[in-house]
């Protein structure tokens, strides 16, 4: 498969782009006020909230990242799914009336409402900046993801494009135009993204489907050689390290990694390793992802297709016992003379493994359990605690209007969630998925019905990260300059000033998300993602749970319960595996400790902080 | 496009009744997610791999069948509170305007 966009896929791309930009100008001539800035005016209708609740929330991560994973590693990638709309129960009947009830532009306002601590204002302003950033970074790096194949441009570009557009869209509209920025991307994302799941319907299943295959009947995607190491052994290749059950050969000067399964079957692998991609210099890794057997059918019939599938039929084919999937995993190892290694193997499971949770989120030992339920829990409380969420509930009239668009988020989201799992697993069949970088899974997926629906598909995904972006940053640019610089600065700025502060702000943030976009790249985004969601659960939700909830909460509980949260939070995952493994350049077994998420600990110290530090405070002033 | 300040709420009589509705319903999906979560743990998650109906397992019903849950739950939430908003409205003069 060309991974490359055509000159149609570009033009179509940067109209799209254009019509966004032009939309955030066209609004930004209205947004003169601080309100109009930091919450159009609290005006926007409902329904067009609730659509818009959606452009915001379907992020990078739920468009890329949850597709990628289900691509590469089955049903594991479809937990986060259900994880994201799950959260939206807690914002709905718990968060969303009062949060509208109680605050005016920011999330801070809101928990300071009924005790004006600067205490307050610093310690929430501070968690909605780290939260915003920890969440801008798979946005960004899901930006450069995009832009590799479909302009042919490197990953730093794309995160650099992105900042660029999206700080011009920020520091000249505000509120009003990412809402109507986020309405037309949401629309457009449901719509289309139903179009490929029924395209991918209608192809059905196939051992052999024309996606693999370019013009000539060639194939187009990598299929895995089988070898042993005595065959290997017998044509040349000197065996020249082992780790684990990865092999790394010489044969004429040129290396190759293989995988070892249980009865000694060497698969090889794809790897990389600085510059060099398969042995060739930026290169690219071949694209992956098939049906190697079919259950119910015969190697003929499975080579013939299944026909058209109802979306039960397509999914029970997957999990039939008999069916057989390539899964794609990845591992950083060291070779003999110590340099480092990137190496992606294949391993076919059945369809019965394929569709059950496992091959990401192990639950063998007790640390792999705490990791999932820390993950889930992170997922379920995370949503209602997000300040770029939160801020939409000031954009409509009233509490009423705030749960109803959040029911109509409830629906748009949810669906697009279930169409999540056919767009994972239309990739993972059809060949059309980089092992290196599974964020483009659904773009490449798209790719393989047509290049003008990849051109739509992927400036869809573009705007997406756009339009998530452009919220996150109004949301931190609003703690800047309403919270940090207005309210516990005590600097009275008025609305000009308020707004111009702002903008300055969301230039700095903007700045901020491009660097660290760079640094992240290729790691998965949905897995990000989670990390935000764990972040935001335990620095704002027991702050904003136990305000609602327990009458003896005092300021110092607040500020103490978001301090530890954050504290606790970050310093598990900057001192856990994933980091280890990605940013650092180091293995996951060189990290402190093998908890990858921090929420099971970090969500409960934080509550246990509000509540004891509130005891403590109380009695002092009662005393 | 209306730019002026963001509009202050009125009193909202219902606001008691949606608060203790909205945690009951909160702890009812809590129940079921916890239930989901914990299903994946147990045995390694083998009980999510048994086939339901239509020849989907567990995994992939329970897992539709949250999200199904959660649209439900949130129109039933949704019928409740407007239902009193409206009924509280119509008892008092002047009660806020439900959109």
């Amino acid at each position: 498969m060309n991974l490359h966009g055509t000159p149609l896929s570009i033009v179509i791309f940067a109209l799209f782009v254009l019509m966004v930009l032009y939309l955030s100008f066209f609004f930004a001539r209205k947004a003169k006020s601080a309100s109009g800035y930091y919450a159009a005016g609290g005006q926007i209708h409902w329904a067009v909230n609730g659509i818009s609740f959606a452009g915001d929330y379907l992020s990078a991560a739920s468009f890329l990242g949850i597709c990628g994973m289900i691509a590469t590693l089955g049903y594991d990638g479809f937990l986060y799914s259900i994880g994201y709309l799950a959260g939206w129960v807690v914002a709905l009947f718990v968060v969303a009336e009062p949060m509208k009830r109680m605050g005016k532009f920011t999330f801070t306002d809101a928990l300071d409402a009924k005790f004006d601590s600067r205490g307050i204002k610093l310690a929430a302003a501070i968690s909605t900046l780290v939260v915003s950033i920890c969440y801008l970074i798979p946005q960004m790096n899901g930006a450069g993801s995009l832009v590799e194949p479909l302009l042919g441009l490197p990953h730093w570009v794309g995160v650099i494009i992105v900042g660029a557009i999206v700080i011009a869209i920020v520091s000249t509209a505000g509120m009003t135009s990412t809402t109507y920025v986020q309405f037309l991307k949401g629309g457009l994302l449901l719509i289309f993204s139903t179009i490929l799941v029924v395209s991918v319907m209608v192809r059905g299943l196939s051992t052999e489907p024309p996606s693999l295959k370019d013009a000539e009947g060639q194939a187009l995607l990598n299929i895995p050689e089988q070898s042993t190491e005595v065959e290997l052994a017998g044509q040349g290749y000197l065996l020249k390290h082992t780790v684990g059950d990865l092999l790394k050969f010489s044969h004429e000067g040129v290396v190759s990694w293989w995988k070892k399964d249980a009865d000694g079957t060497l698969w090889q692998a794809q790897w990389s390793s600085g510059s060099l991609v398969n042995g060739k210099p930026d290169g690219l890794l071949n694209p992956v992802g098939r049906i190697k057997a079919i259950g119910g059918m015969n190697e003929e019939e499975a080579a013939r297709g299944t026909g058209s599938l109802g979306p039960a039929g397509f999914l029970a084919r997957l999990t039939h016992p008999d069916t057989r999937i390539e899964q794609w995993h990845k591992k950083t190892v060291f070779d003999e003379d110590g340099a480092k290694y990137s190496v992606y193997y294949p391993k076919t499971v059945s369809g019965t493994e394929e569709m059950k949770p496992g091959a990401k989120f192990k639950v063998k030992t007790g640390w792999q359990k705490l990791n999932f339920i820390s993950l889930m829990l992170a997922l379920f409380f995370g949503t209602a605690a997000l300040p770029h969420i939160l801020i939409r509930y000031y954009t409509v009239p009233s509490p009423a209007c705030a749960r109803k668009s959040t029911i109509v988020a409830i629906a748009a989201i949810g669906f697009f969630y279930v169409l999540t799992l056919f767009m994972g697993l239309g990739a993972a069949t059809s060949g059309t998925v980089n092992p290196a970088d599974n964020n483009m899974s659904a773009p490449l997926l798209a790719m393989s019905f047509g290049g003008v629906l990849f051109a739509i598909i992927s400036a869809i995904a573009f705007a997406t990260v756009l339009g998530t972006v452009a919220g996150l940053i109004v949301a931190a640019s609003g703690a800047v300059a309403h919270d940090l610089m207005d309210r516990f600065g005590g600097m009275n700025l008025s609305e000009k000033e308020k707004v111009r502060a702002g903008k300055i702000a969301a230039f700095a943030v903007g700045i901020v998300a491009i660097i660290l976009g760079i640094v992240f790249r290729g790691v998965n985004v949905s897995f990000l993602v989670g990390w935000a969601f764990a972040v935001a659960a335990s620095a704002n939700l027991p702050a904003i749970l136990m305000l609602l909830f327990w009458k003896k909460t005092t300021a110092a509980g607040i500020v103490a319960s978001i301090t530890v949260g954050i504290v606790a939070a970050l310093g598990i995952i900057l001192t856990g595996p994933a980091m280890f493994a990605g940013p650092y350049g180091l293995t996951a077994e060189a990290a402190w400790h093998p908890l990858g998420q921090p929420g099971i600990i970090s969500i409960p110290l934080s509550f246990l902080t509000l509540v004891v530090v509130s005891l403590a405070t109380r009695k002092k002033v009662q005393a | 496009m209306h730019q002026g300040p963001a509009p202050e709420s009125g009193p909202d009589p219902a606001s008691n009744y949606k608060t203790r509705l909205g945690v009951v319903m909160f702890l009812i999906y809590c129940v079921v997610y916890v239930g989901f979560v914990l299903a994946n743990v147990v045995a390694e998650g083998k009980v999510m791999q048994v086939i339901v109906f239509m020849g989907l397992n567990l995994a992939v019903v329970y897992g539709m069948g949250l999200i199904v849950l959660a649209l439900v739950m949130a129109l039933i939430y949704n019928h409740k509170c407007t239902g009193k908003e409206n009924e509280l409205a119509g008892r008092s003069v002047g009660g806020e305007e439900i959109a």
